[in-house]
């Protein structure tokens, strides 16, 4: 009931009063007419002409003003989203990251070396102070993001291998394999994964970086596996899939060049969201104190400030930073995200749509009716 | 105008407000009689189904009725300016006095909930009087009348075939006795057995009832079956207004004899498909197949 | 009912699986457990050959033993709820101290888990229902929670509420001077204290996933022909947003309930370290450290049972709330 209150009654009089001047109704080609003349959109909302890929005006007006494609643009350009506020946002801050996570480590000192000012406060000699021993924690904040990157980057690169393997060639070759990859995928869905870790990494001797993220990406990839196999089985109905294999290409060429193209942006998503969750579970994994030996990561950093008694003792600067570079970093790959998301949904872009009911606000003062509000 | 008439529709226009403002509704005038069967056609994308959107007044952004005005002259005595029905008026107004039964009837009911519980949500929304009971007894009756069967009031969509689907949409048309039923291609999506059964049965209630239909279709043969009159749109506007035997003896208009002829005629005499234009010898049936 | 016996059927298979790779572990993986055990406990005392046979029979290295019959004795065990001594609690048996950390996490866990859902739900529903509103604005930020990790929120809420401002416990399930275990009203005070914040930590990292899914899956309903239909019908908006736009947009929701909760149980078992809260996860760091390999083994073995009969109702759930999967099967 709340929202009724913000909508204004469609008033026929005002409509009436001024629209005689603004209808261009003369001025164009009966050809345009023809064209422009839309009934789908009446049925639902506006997106519903995004929705369809006709060829119309109209829906070409829809996708002019979102996807603002250049004129004569390479094709390869199709895929890319646009360059969006959100999208820029979330570039620059990994930039700022990644830069900061491959630089710091060369300027900065060591993080281990030890001083007697042990806890000092930010600010001064040591711009985020320093911790229990007198380590400087900006030096380890520095180290700690290049490992953990690396390590999101390593098990991102490996659980998307995995998912393919699992979710496109399964559902590709169909029959019984795509049913026992299925069957797989699915179980390894539902046994709840950083348990599984910790068991596994409990009897491993001696971790490094690479076994922690082989272990990792074993226990990842299986959401996105569901993924690409749905998608691969919607494309591998189209009609230009069949066309090939009619025409006799091998399957592994279908696959590549077929196939791997129209996956793009669904892999890009998934990458996206395999590296968030890769860095999630390191982090949690180290602050339990079960991560790889002898590396920096913000979850180690976590770990240690944790056992350094930062919380009781109020060095809020040991722990706030390594958390706060995680959700960072979490929130500007989700951007990314929404932007991939875009492209490959185009009914969840709001931006524009905003803007066009705005616009119509202002020249008419009226609304829609009834129940649904758009 | 006399008392027979029951929506007067005078300099409808409605325009999609999008950067390159569509003008999907022109200059439409139209007076619908008490009982009356209309036709409504034209090819897609004429601006039909907008124009019956606008009646119910469920067009959403960017499209507007710029101008114009349709009035319902209720059996009551009273009149019923559609487009200055605040909120609430709005609400009341739908289903009660016009009611839509909508194309692809696939998609037209809510898949999750029983035909029951859609047909019962009229009752309880218009008729808040009504008991439980009484609901379930009017939905039940409804679903006999249409011939559906009221053991299927307890069925979910996907349960029934495309027609029955399109028999309980044009039950829930019926539930309040609406003086106006507006139909989308409602038999578009059904083979011509079930479509005949439909059509027959739309003439049956309208007889039994007594309520005004505006019939949409692209399918200018089938109009002429079940029409008393018929209008032709073409990019927004009506070019042509009649009677439906008038409109098959002497198309005015050039667009409408073009539809005529795009179709093979009823009686084989008029020359069958435009494009060929020699097969002169099928019939209605062999076409559609 | 075909479509009940296909779910049961899959977590059948599901839970073989887990069994197996539970067996298959210790097994596989380089070292020897029973060794590292052994070595251990006769350093409390001395270790009977019973005991040592016990021990094999877990977590493998039996020399006259095959693999096969290893696995037969390995699944009797399981099923008659025998999973082995605890080395940490010498002589403990495993289940017994599964017994006592196991409703402290069902609980919180639970009503956490839960409410995230509702929460966010609910929240996408009215944002996706109002597109363009100040909640819809609010969208990509909720969403920021996500990336945050639990246990960094949960380290900062508590630096926050309960060591700065001392509003919550720092640590423990319940406080030992007010009650002991049992269902009296004092413990059962105590014991929603301590929890509240743990569970807090729980809903603000997780609705902002269930916000946003629903608040796109309600922005594609909202375009279906049926919201028309209930449109021109004349209902009631708050009747078109609930039984028609809301009631179909959940579903995947509800879906992806069920996949989610493993991530979920994983983030409360960090989270529950950090509160030192005494359920399952911090039972399990535990034993990791201590090198309790039977009740490391247990512990997995019951946290994927819960996982699995949750999803298991999950699935059973969406059977009766999407009438379509009772027809297909």
């Amino acid at each position: 009931m709340a929202h009724e209150s913000s909508r204004t009654v469609d008033d026929a009089e005002t409509a009436s009063g001024d629209a005689a001047a603004t209808v261009p109704t003369s001025g164009r080609t009966e050809k345009e007419i023809i064209f422009s003349d839309l009934e789908v959109p009446a049925t639902a909302s506006t997106n519903m002409a995004l929705r369809k890929n006709s060829a119309s005006p109209l829906t070409a007006t829809f996708a002019a003003v979102r996807t603002n494609p250049p004129k004569k643009a390479p094709r390869w350009r199709s895929v890319l989203p646009p360059m969006t506020p959100k999208l820029a946002t979330g570039l620059i801050l990994i930039a700022a990251i990644v830069l900061f996570g491959v630089l710091g480590p060369v300027f900065l000192g060591n993080p281990r070396s030890i001083r007697d000012i042990g806890r000092t406060p930010p600010g001064g000699e040591f711009l985020l102070g320093t911790t229990q021993t007198g380590q400087d924690v900006l030096a380890q904040l520095a180290h700690a993001t290049q490992g953990s990157l690396l390590i999101g980057l390593v098990v991102g690169v490996l659980a998307l291998i995995l998912s393919m393997i699992f979710g496109v060639i399964g559902s590709y070759v169909g029959g019984w394999l795509d049913e026992s990859f299925s069957l797989f995928t699915n179980i390894m869905l539902v046994i709840p994964g950083l348990p599984l870790v910790i068991v596994i990494s409990s009897y491993v001797e001696d971790k490094t970086i690479w076994v922690l993220a082989v272990v990792l990406a074993i226990t990842s990839w299986a959401a996105s596996a569901r993924v690409l196999r749905s998608v691969t089985l919607s494309l591998r109905s189209r009609d230009y899939v069949a066309a090939a294999r009619v025409s006799g290409e091998k399957s592994w060429r279908i696959i590549v060049v077929e196939i791997l193209p129209n996956l793009i942006p669904v892999l890009a998503s998934q990458f996206v969201l395999a590296i968030i969750a890769a860095i999630l579970a390191e982090a949690g994994l180290s602050y339990l104190g079960l991560g790889a030996s002898g590396t920096f990561t913000w979850g180690t950093m976590l770990f240690q400030a944790q056992n350094g008694f930062a919380l009781t003792l109020g060095t809020w600067w040991w722990f706030v930073p390594p958390g706060i570079l995680i959700a960072v970093l979490g929130g500007a790959l989700s951007l990314v995200n929404f932007a991939i998301d875009e492209v490959v949904n185009p009914k969840l872009r709001t931006t524009t749509l905003r803007k066009d009911k705005k616009r119509l606000k202002k020249r008419l003062h009226t609304t829609t009716e009834g129940g649904v509000p758009v | 105008m006399t008392d027979d008439t029951l929506l007067s529709i005078r300099d409808y226009n409605i325009v999609y407000e999008t950067e390159r403002p569509v003008h999907a509704v022109r200059d439409v005038n139209l007076k619908l009689q008490r009982g009356e069967i209309l036709g409504l056609a034209g090819e897609s994308g004429c601006g039909k189904t907008t124009l019956a959107y606008g009646i119910n007044r469920l067009l959403r952004p960017p499209a507007v009725i710029r101008t114009g005005s349709a009035i319902l002259h209720d059996k009551g005595g009273y009149d019923i300016d559609i487009n200055a029905l605040k909120v609430k008026e709005l609400r009341e107004y739908r289903w009660d006095k016009v009611s839509m039964v909508f194309q692809g009837a696939m998609n037209a009911l809510n898949p999750v909930i029983s035909i029951e519980k859609q047909l019962g949500d009229i009752f309880s929304t218009h008729r808040p009087q009504m008991s439980k009971a009484d609901r379930r007894e009017e939905s039940a009756g409804l679903l006999d009348l249409i011939g559906v069967g009221r053991d299927r009031l307890r069925s979910f969509p996907h349960e029934l075939s495309g027609g029955m689907r399109q028999r309980v949409m044009i039950a829930m048309a019926l539930a309040l006795k609406p003086q106006l039923m507006i139909m989308d291609e409602p038999t578009t999506a059904l083979d011509v057995l079930v479509q005949r059964d439909i059509l027959q049965e739309i003439s049956e209630l309208r007889s039994q009832f007594g309520f005004s239909v505006i019939f949409i279709t692209h399918d200018l043969p089938l109009l002429l079956e079940i029409s008393d009159r018929i209008a032709v749109m073409l990019q927004g506007e009506i070019v042509e207004l009649g009677t439906a035997e008038r409109i098959f003896r002497r198309p005015d208009h050039v667009y409408t004899e073009r539809l005529l002829q795009s179709f093979p005629s009823l009686t084989g005499e008029r020359g069958g498909f435009i494009r060929s234009g020699n097969d002169e010898t099928r019939t209605k049936d062999e076409a559609i197949v | 009912m075909r479509y009940i016996a296909r779910k049961l059927g899959f977590y059948a298979v599901a839970l073989w699986g887990a069994l197996t790779v539970n067996f298959l572990l210790p097994r596989m993986l380089p070292g020897n457990p029973v060794d590292i055990l052994v070595a251990k406990l006769s350093a409390r005392g001395p270790v009977t050959d019973e005991l040592r046979d016990s021990l094999e029979l877990l977590l493998g290295g039996a020399p006259d033993q095959g693999i096969l019959e290893q696995y037969w004795v390995y699944l009797v065990g399981i099923f008659t709820g025998n999973l082995g001594i605890s080395i940490t609690y010498y002589p403990v048996p495993v289940v017994e101290i599964i017994g006592q950390a196991l409703p402290w996490t069902l609980v919180m866990i639970g009503i956490g888990t839960l409410l995230a859902f509702i929460v966010g739900v609910a929240l996408g529903m009215l944002a996706g229902w109002k597109r363009g509103s100040w909640l819809d604005n609010l969208v990509p930020v909720t969403t920021m929670f996500q990336a945050v990790p639990y246990f960094w929120l949960a380290l900062v809420l508590l630096y926050i509420l309960s060591v700065g401002l001392g509003a919550f416990p720092v640590s423990g399930g319940y406080n030992y001077n007010v009650a002991q275990p049992g269902f009296t009203w004092d413990f059962v005070g105590t014991a929603i204290y301590h929890g509240t914040l743990p569970a807090l930590t729980i809903v603000i990292s997780s609705f902002g996933g269930w916000l946003l899914g629903m608040r796109n899956m309600m922005v594609s309903t909202l375009s279906e022909d049926y919201i028309v239909t209930a449109e021109a019908k004349g209902l009631r908006p708050m009747r078109i947003m609930t039984a028609y736009a809301a009631r179909n947009a959940v579903l995947p929701s509800v879906a992806g309930f069920a996949i989610s909760l493993g991530f979920v149980v994983s983030g409360s078992i960090v989270t529950e370290q950090v509160f030192s809260y005494p359920g399952i996860g911090s039972t399990l760091l535990q034993a990791v450290n201590n090198s309790d390999y039977a009740l490391m083994q247990g512990l997995f073995l019951v946290i994927t049972l819960a996982v699995l009969g949750a999803n298991l109702i999950v699935d059973l759930l969406y059977g009766v709330i999407d009438p379509r999967t009772r027809a297909n099967g």
